[in-house]
């Protein structure tokens, strides 16, 4: 017989049942809470716990946290704010507990009840959880914005007044937004009502590395592909990760309401980031419930895959090459990439490629997290974490950086001076060449 | 279109990496999908072969010797005795330095964390000066914040089972730990790293702090014992340091979950995987198959065809000429059970169990529980059996803990049974590739 189900006192008249499910509305983690078998896998997986002494680890920020909370005089510990909801306690549980979602939730109940509106530090993370709202005036004027973020006294100011670490370097914005880019082109080349995607491209291709979106288009386009960009917003993982639970919701009702209008007209939603496909995959079905949240988690895919799947990708790489273009890279898979399945596929791709191979520099955490590695209090953490995978850089035989995610990607470039590339470029290159006098009606560059 | 391969192994634990290993040895492309991390986290990292008779009969000082007595249905009884040794060679060749027994077919007897001694046929190096076979004294040292490893009581235990020699052990703080629930992570990266720490003499390293403290704890004791936190990336060089430092042989005891023994051996086997040419992937659930066309209609078993792998709601396919199931026992979740029936999740393959639930289990606790024995039930090609003895599939094997007829934690034989039934299931699994 389960506690939910024992009546605990049988002596009165008056039966008063223990309140043990949610009101409706709100989450049920109870049985998640109960599946935890208390095995410990989970913090053996956390990169945090392992060089933070003041962090307790997924097991207690998950079901042990969510027991305590049954208890009115119990508010969320604060060291809910050092998870950096890399999410690889999710995928090390053998028992499914819903990890990340109990963090997800106990981070918001922290931000809202117990962190003051008022302090440094939430403004600070509302601002590095908001990106998307700060960056259009950054892409206004790109020129002017890269100059002052590039100031060494704005890096000074940034860490003395909003607590972001001086160490870090802005990423620059680009002259020409990628939506610009689409626009001034004239949108899709292709159409195509049988094979049709939706770009979510996210804020970092559109307003920082818009190369990495349009090589997706080059490369969309060369397999006979209709491309759509929809209307979008943030995917909420920064928002997530800051205990911004109700700019999420607004974000993510935009993007399932723009999205799923897209699978209406037949498109499959493609996402060239691999914390935005896991967003919206995962984490939108686990804390929001708009109509059609699920339709879009299970029509959404991470690019490369969807091509693996839907194309003969790896047939069509064979015997490609991309010149001088790139050399060899060390590789690093995204925990988000991990958590999708997708830790072998680049690696598995290029081998495909004549002239460039990519070396798996191990399954460690590159330490920055999204906006967590940005913050004062974290930067030495996040590059303790990071360690490993920079010494494995090192190591590997390669003087160039590969990933999805872009700021893992920072990460690898801040630790080693190593330039880093898109997985999407390198194909791009090598399907269709390196864009200049590319035919971009999609037929094949041979 | 699928993601094709020609062997699709589905697990990632002891048996799934063997039998990816085993299949990677042909000409063949392996693919290997794993969920979640295994329960090789939650294993002491030695590798047993069989220390019991399945009636109980024990400590065997040679397993070797029961092999020919056990029980139609056992998995060694499936493969074979010689597949058993072949298969310890293929692990001993993978290994390499990093396990140690394999100069006899005698068992090791380990000390454990409870101040048990466990029959062993191979034991990680870092085991190696611990075994309870040695007479020299040792000295076990365990850390106040760490309470999984009484070295006191550990030591008492020891002394009570027998061993011949004496045992002492000690409780002291580790240096640069505070908090009472660091995690064996946090302690291992300390030393991997030699992190600088604090101690009451002022800034030290990891390293030497540590080996300040046991140094005064010693009292004429040839070897150290200490819980199995030695470092994980550099185990090796950390083991070697303190013990250089300390004068003294230094070994690790086996722990409870969470394992670093049993990380540190499913890097050895992923980094095994890489190094063949395995194609991995992780984190994603096979969750559904679809069998060909030759199958329906002709009177021979169904051929799968497919797999389907949900990637967090979309459904990816895969497709192999042959499958291997490794995806664990009842801890492991390859066997599951509801109130009303004991199945396997991924091909729904025949368990054979009691209708009546209450007869799953019996009371005491420890006594012969039939649950124990649940799994799926094969022939000596390691193919799952409906319940008419007759093949589920053509294509499909089974190896590790899925499988039925043995009781590993009452034999100590999970790591030998996962490796020998991997080895051989990967071998045929190649061979048998169109």
């Amino acid at each position: 017989m389960s506690d939910a189900e024992r009546p605990t006192d049988d002596s009165g008249d008056e039966f008063e049942p223990i309140e043990v499910f949610p009101e409706a509305g709100e989450t049920d983690l109870r049985p998640g809470a109960d599946d935890c078998y208390k095995c410990s896998t989970c913090d053996t997986e956390c990169p945090v716990a392992e060089v933070d002494d003041e962090f307790p680890g997924p097991k207690f920020q998950g079901p042990e946290q969510w027991r305590l909370k049954r208890q009115d005089d119990h508010d969320i510990d604060e060291s809910v704010m050092k998870c950096s909801n890399c999410m690889r306690c999710d995928s090390a549980c053998p028992s499914d507990v819903p990890l990340s979602q109990m963090h997800n939730t106990a981070r918001a109940e922290y931000v809202e009840e117990n962190m003051s509106k008022l302090s440094r530090e939430y403004w600070r993370n509302r601002m590095l959880a908001n990106y998307r709202r700060l960056a259009p005036l950054g892409a206004m004027f790109p020129r002017t914005a890269n100059f002052v973020t590039g100031l060494s006294a704005t890096q000074w100011l940034g860490e003395k007044l909003f607590g972001i670490a001086g160490e870090r370097e802005f990423p620059e914005f680009a002259t020409e937004t990628f939506r610009e880019w689409w626009t001034a082109r004239g949108g899709a080349q292709v159409e195509n009502p049988d094979k049709r995607i939706a770009y979510f491209h996210g804020c970092y291709s559109n307003y920082n590395t818009p190369e990495v979106a349009k090589a997706l288009v080059r490369v969309y386009e060369h397999f006979g592909y209709e491309i759509m960009v929809p209307d979008q917003d943030c995917s909420g993982t920064p928002m997530f990760a800051n205990g911004m639970l109700e700019d999420a919701r607004r974000a993510a009702e935009t993007n399932v309401r723009e999205l799923a209008a897209a699978i209406e007209d037949g498109a499959d939603i493609v996402a060239s980031c691999s914390s935005c496909s896991m967003s919206l995959r995962q984490e939108y079905p686990e804390l929001f419930d708009f109509e059609d949240t699920e339709a879009v988690a299970e029509n959404t895919w991470d690019a490369v895959e969807y091509l693996r799947v839907h194309e003969d990708l790896e047939a069509e790489l064979e015997g490609t090459s991309v010149g001088e273009e790139f050399d060899d890279f060390a590789y690093h898979a995204p925990c988000h990439a991990r958590n999708q399945g997708l830790d072998g596929q680049t690696v598995e791709l290029l081998a495909a490629i004549d002239g460039v191979e990519a070396h798996d520099v191990g399954d460690s955490c590159s330490g920055i997290s999204g906006t967590y590695g940005w913050k004062e209090e974290n930067y030495e953490t996040s590059m303790e974490i990071g360690a490993e995978m920079f010494d494995h850089m090192d190591e590997a035989d390669a003087e160039a950086g590969l990933t999805e995610c872009p700021t893992c990607s920072m990460q690898m470039e801040h630790g080693t001076g190593y330039e880093i590339t898109h997985t999407l470029e390198v194909l791009a290159a090598a399907l269709v060449g390196d864009g200049t006098g590319t035919n971009a009606t999609g037929a094949r560059a041979e | 279109m699928a993601i094709e391969d020609d062997v699709l192994v589905v697990g990632g634990g002891l048996a799934g990496a063997t039998a990816a290993l085993a299949a990677a040895e042909r000409d063949v492309r392996v693919r290997l999908v794993s969920h979640k991390e295994s329960t090789l986290r939650h294993a002491s990292g030695l590798i047993d072969v069989l220390g019991y008779t399945p009636t109980g009969e024990g400590p065997l000082a040679d397993p070797f010797s029961a092999l020919a007595d056990l029980p139609e249905g056992h998995p060694y009884e499936r493969v074979g005795a010689e597949a058993v040794r072949d298969a310890l060679a293929f692990f001993d060749e993978i290994a390499g330095e990093a396990y140690a027994g394999a100069h006899t077919d005698a068992n090791a007897l380990v000390p454990t964390h409870g101040g048990t001694v466990k029959p062993t046929a191979r034991y990680p190096t870092a085991t190696a000066a611990g075994l309870a076979s040695d007479d020299r004294d040792a000295l076990l040292v365990g850390f106040a914040t760490l309470p999984d490893f009484e070295a006191p009581l550990a030591a008492a235990h020891l002394e009570a089972a027998g061993v011949p020699f004496d045992a002492r052990g000690v409780t002291v703080r580790f240096p640069g730990i505070e908090r009472d629930d660091a995690k064996v992570t946090r302690y291992a990266h300390l030393l991997d790293r030699d992190e600088p720490v604090e101690t009451a003499a002022g800034e030290s390293t990891a390293r030497a702090a540590l080996v300040e403290t046991v140094r005064s704890r010693l009292e004429g004791e040839s070897r150290v014992g200490f819980p199995a936190i030695l470092g994980d990336d550099s185990a090796d060089a950390v083991r070697a340091d303190l013990a250089d430092r300390l004068g003294v042989d230094v070994f690790e005891v086996p722990m409870g979950p969470p394992s670093l023994p049993g990380l540190r051996l499913e890097d050895l086997l992923f980094d095994a995987l890489s190094d063949a040419g395995v194609r991995v992937t992780t984190g994603v659930p096979v969750v559904d198959y679809e069998t060909g066309a030759d199958g329906a209609g002709s009177s021979g078993p169904a051929r799968i065809d497919r797999v389907t792998v949900d990637r967090n709601g979309s459904e990816v396919p895969h497709s192999a000429d042959q499958y291997i199931l490794a995806t664990g026992g009842l801890v492991g979740k390859g066997v599951q059970s509801d109130r009303e029936r004991v199945s396997e999740p991924v091909f729904d393959c025949h368990v054979p169990h009691p209708a009546d639930r209450y007869d799953w289990f019996v009371d005491d606790v420890f006594g012969d529980q039939p649950y124990a024995r649940f799994g799926l039930p094969v022939d000596r090609d390691l193919r799952p059996l409906d319940a008419d003895d007759a093949l589920e599939f053509a294509n499909l094997r089974a190896a590790g803990a899925v499988l039925g007829g043995y009781d590993f934690a009452a034999e100590k034989s999970g790591s030998g049974v996962s490796l020998a039934t991997g080895y051989v299931a990967g071998r045929r699994a190649a061979e048998g590739c169109r």
